[in-house]
């Protein structure tokens, strides 16, 4: 009746205790009561349920967006926009964050936390520009090096513009005493050159990509921990500061990527409950998890909609009083699918009873004509 | 360097974006630049936004400089002889318009005395941040925001006397209040738009306190003597109209009584209200199906074979009549020409409205609520002064909204009815709370608003001291006479022999997907099975082609079409809405085969 792993526990329990056997006898019911009492009944509606608990809170969530205290531009998606994202299994988040764990030699000292912040950093051509104006005579972007933030970041004014003419195409690169100008080889216009000025100030020069703002934060436990908005999981995790065990990012496809799709149901677990614990309700750990489950079971992630679990349902007719209902039919006839009726939907549609709660159990009952001498 | 936008789009580029702005603000200001012209300095962005396009909301600021404003006495003067217009002071600069954006980079003083060296602009009057319905609700400032957006809304769905000649006028779906006031609590506003010629509610006594459980949640007790006297009474008008219509080949539509031969005739009983002409008389009491315009129209579409039949050649039945529910009496009758110069019918019909349980009432400060429950005036608490409220609220509607303002307006109006004053309670300006409090107490009451009250049904004293004022009621437009539907069976759609929509139509209440969601949840599948049964049908389907089979009801035998009688027919009981759906698969060119077998 009890599972392995709990009939293993019970036994310790009763030599721990140094029951009798009585007490044992008693204990043992008493355990296995408790055991299927917890087990949900047969025929019970979980999906829906799952569904309903999950829309009921969802109306009372506020949108809003949490904000770092000082740090404008490092913000989270969190409520009901943060729940559809995950739900909907967006390939990437609308803010990508990342929590990095550093190893214990690395992580007490700030200056050193600090410099591992700012290699993680991904550096662009506007961070080390003093100035970038356009000279509207003569069509050219004329740019200014900041010095001292080059001495920083120890970069060459001929690296960068190494950088420059790798990235950029079309262009003549001129160098000048401060900086470098810039011209088209083509005729462009203003607005055209507006552009070409936006594009080099977004230039990438050194760090992780797509990391474009480091936080390091002291936590509870007097250790550093550098939050980063953007994600890289796999170039981070390869640092030799990291802690891999303990870094996450908010980007389930890329856990799914790096770590794998175990990681990427604990991931959805993890995501859901951060947005109901930031909005002060709750739902039943089980929901969540059978939601994971369904979402991740064919070893990529699914989300809940019309191209991902929603277009799994073996019934035609369910996928069709779902979205897109002509296309799931003429597909079915082709390849003649038969649908068994063996789920809610088609059943209501064809107003019979469903295969639920007391739908269930059906019974079966010998034809007494044919065994009449039997009864008489 | 600092971009600057214009419209959106990209123009050039300054060196000192303050400079400029200043600049810009200057010109503004002395009419060289227009001054539909705003700004909008994002400085962590390092540009300049300026803006001329429409579709931007403005709103007027006095201009502040130096911590000082520009609006001096001199200025009031001149208005007050009439030697400066609003067009004046916008044109020296003195006043100027500023739009969301702008607002950004401005730093706003509420009134003079908050006014320090900072402030760039102040309010013309603190009240000027709230629009016209807003400021019509008093105590405004002592509530929260979201309550005073809630008040508003529920201002503008209020019954009055929305115009003085309503009796010449066909408008539709209107409503008229039987005896409006003048709230004893007013704002400047009711005085600035003659509130006094359109009022849209009536001055009760409200007592704050549960009644034998009937005034649980938002509900309000309503005492049936009030009732009687004329609290909440209001009538509902509704015209109709209907117009003799010329066709083609001279024919056109006639106003007359309908002839029995006419096609779609209805029962005889149905015209027992028409004139000679075809028209009801005004003062007909008229009920759901009795028709006010007789009208006969042509034949629809004259085919070329029909023109000779008899039969196609009767004519319409287009009379207008009520529909299910409908009832009042006929207002007034009009008989005119439209554009087009056809003979015009407007019937107006009314209906007295006497307030009745899940009618709904409201306070001005978003507190809204239905009647649970008329009591006799004889069962209704009374005060030692005798005074019996008009209306019940329950205590618990206060806590969790906080509407202070409500509470306030209670004790505003106690005062402003015993002293036979109005009481103002412009929003940021209002006659102090303490005031109130001193007046009551001079008048011989407590000066927390309370009172000891006698219970009316059985004359003792309740223990508790009972907060009773004066505060204005509005009745709102959704009345239970308009929304009030039930239906066992009736009318179905001809197409899925399902129930059709709709209250007027006498329709079903739809049992709607997330309906159906709590079904399943709760695993009751018989209910459910139950709640869809509208529209099952008994259909044959025949076991070899699985396509539908005949009953021959005559000969009592089954048959399918294409396999002969000879194969296994079985009977099966689905919606009819299933049926449907295959037979338009069997459009689609799709084979939809049922195969049917024991469940077991
Ligand atoms: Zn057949």
């Amino acid at each position: 009746m009890l599972p392995d792993h709990l009939l293993k526990e019970a036994k310790e329990l009763v030599k721990r205790y140094k029951m009798n056997i009585k007490q044992e006898k008693e204990f043992m019911k008493r355990l296995e009561d408790v055991y299927i009492g917890s087990k949900i009944d047969p025929g019970e509606a979980i999906g829906v349920i799952t569904a309903e608990s999950f829309g009921e809170p969802s109306t009372q969530m506020v949108l809003d967006t949490f904000h770092f205290a000082g740090v404008a531009e490092m913000s989270v998606t969190t409520g009901l926009s943060r729940l559809i994202e995950v739900l909907d299994a967006r390939k990437t988040p609308s803010t990508p964050r990342m929590d990095l764990y550093l190893k214990p030699k690395y992580s007490k000292n700030v200056e050193t936390v600090k410099k591992i912040a700012e290699n993680i950093k991904e550096t662009k051509m506007q961070d080390i520009l003093k100035e970038i104006t356009i000279n509207i005579a003569k069509l050219q972007i004329e740019a200014e090096f900041d010095k001292r933030t080059m001495k920083d970041y120890g970069l060459k004014e001929k690296d960068l513009l190494d950088i420059l003419k790798h990235s950029l195409k079309n262009v003549n690169m001129k160098e000048t005493k401060e900086g470098f100008n810039c011209k088209s080889k083509e005729e462009i216009t203003l607005s055209e050159i507006y552009r070409l000025k936006e594009k080099i100030k977004r230039i990438k020069i050194s760090g992780l990509k797509g990391i474009t703002r480091v936080l390091p934060v002291k936590n509870d436990e007097d250790e550093y921990i550098i939050y980063c908005a953007g994600s890289n999981l796999k170039d981070a995790l390869q640092l030799e500061e990291i802690d891999h065990e303990r870094t996450t990012s908010n980007n389930i496809y890329e856990i799914s990527e790096v770590l794998g799709i175990e990681a990427a149901r604990n991931a959805i677990i993890v995501e859901i409950q951060k947005v109901l614990d930031g909005q002060g309700l709750s739902i039943d750990i089980r929901h969540i998890m059978l939601l994971a489950d369904i979402m991740t079971r064919n070893g990529e992630i699914k989300g809940v909609t019309r191209t991902g679990i929603a277009g799994e349902k073996e019934s035609v007719l369910a996928r069709a009083a779902f979205e897109t209902p002509i296309k799931h039919i003429l597909n079915a006839s082709l390849i003649g699918e038969v649908d068994e009726l063996n789920s809610v939907i088609e059943n209501v549609i064809l107003n019979q009873p469903i295969p639920l709660g007391t739908g269930l159990p059906q019974l079966i009952m010998r034809n007494l004509t044919e065994d009449k001498d039997e009864f008489n | 360097m600092v971009d600057i936008f214009l419209n959106e789009k990209y123009i050039g580029e300054v060196d000192n974006g303050d400079t400029f702005i200043n600049k810009i603000k200057e010109e503004r200001r002395k009419s060289i630049l227009p001054n539909e012209l705003n700004y909008y300095y994002e400085e962590k962005y390092n540009s300049i936004y300026l803006n001329t396009s429409k579709g931007r909301a403005r709103r007027p600021l006095i201009i502040v400089k130096n911590g000082a404003s520009l609006f001096k006495k001199e200025h009031i003067d001149a208005i007050d002889k009439g030697l400066l217009k609003w067009k004046d002071l916008l044109k020296e600069g003195i006043i100027e318009y500023v739009d969301a954006a702008e607002e950004e980079n401005c730093y706003i003083a509420l009134d003079e005395n908050n006014l320090n060296k900072d402030h760039t602009h102040i309010e013309i009057s603190p009240v000027a941040i709230l629009g016209l319905c807003t400021s019509l609700v008093p105590y405004s400032n002592y509530g929260g925001s979201s309550r005073l957006i809630r008040g508003t809304k529920i201002l503008k769905q209020s019954l009055g006397l929305y115009s003085s000649n309503f009796l010449l006028r066909m408008d539709t779906d209107v409503n008229i209040l039987h005896y409006p006031q003048i709230p004893l609590t007013k704002t400047f506003m009711h005085d600035i738009f003659n509130y006094d010629k359109h009022p849209s509610g009536q001055n009760v006594v409200i007592a704050i306190m549960s009644y034998e459980g009937y005034n649980m949640s938002d509900a309000i007790i309503v005492n049936k003597g009030s009732v009687d006297r004329g609290f909440g009474r209001s009538t509902f008008f509704k015209p109709f109209s209907s117009e003799e219509k010329r066709y083609q080949g001279g024919l056109m539509d006639e106003f007359t009584i309908p002839d029995k031969e006419v096609k779609g005739y209805r029962a005889e009983k149905d015209y027992k209200f028409l004139e000679d002409d075809g028209v009801i008389y005004e003062g007909a009491k008229i009920k759901a199906d009795d028709v006010l315009v007789g009208k006969v129209s042509p034949p629809r579409f004259l085919g070329e074979f029909e023109e000779f039949s008899i039969a196609a050649n009767v004519k319409r039945e287009s009379s207008v009549a009520l529909k299910h529910g409908e009832k009042g009496v006929v207002d007034s009758v009009l008989l005119t020409e439209n554009e087009e110069g056809n003979r015009l019918v407007q019937v107006r019909l009314r209906e007295q409205r006497i307030p009745e349980v899940g009618d709904k009432f409201a306070s001005r400060h978003g507190q809204k609520g239905v009647i649970s429950y008329i009591v006799k005036t004889e069962d209704m608490p009374f005060t030692v002064s005798g005074i019996v409220p008009d209306i019940l609220f329950s205590p618990f509607g206060i806590p969790s909204r906080m509407t202070i303002s409500h509470l306030i307006e209670i004790i505003a109006g106690k005062v402003s009815a015993l002293s036979g004053e109005f009481v103002d309670g412009t929003a940021f300006d209002v006659t102090p709370e303490s005031d109130l409090k001193e007046n009551l107490l001079k008048m011989g009451f407590k000066d927390d608003g309370t009172e000891l009250m006698y219970n009316g049904i059985t004359g003792k004293v309740y223990p508790a001291r009972i907060y009773i004022g004066n505060i204005y009621y509005l009745k709102l437009k959704h009345m239970v006479a308009n929304k009030l539907h039930a239906r066992a069976s009736g009318k179905i759609q001809l197409l899925t022999r399902q129930p059709i929509e709709g209250r007027l139509q006498g329709g079903g209440l739809r049992i709607g997907e997330m309906e159906k969601d709590c079904f399943v949840a709760h695993g009751a599948a018989m209910v459910l099975k139950e709640r869809f049964d509208s529209d099952k049908t008994v259909i044959y389907v025949c076991e070899e082609c699985g396509m539908w089979a005949v009953y021959d009801n005559y000969k009592d035998k089954e048959s399918c079409p294409k396999c002969g009688s000879k194969v296994k027919i079985s009977s099966i009981e689905v919606s009819y809405a299933f049926k449907l759906l295959i037979d338009e698969l069997k459009a689609l060119c799709v084979y939809p085969k049922i195969i049917l077998g024991g469940k077991f």
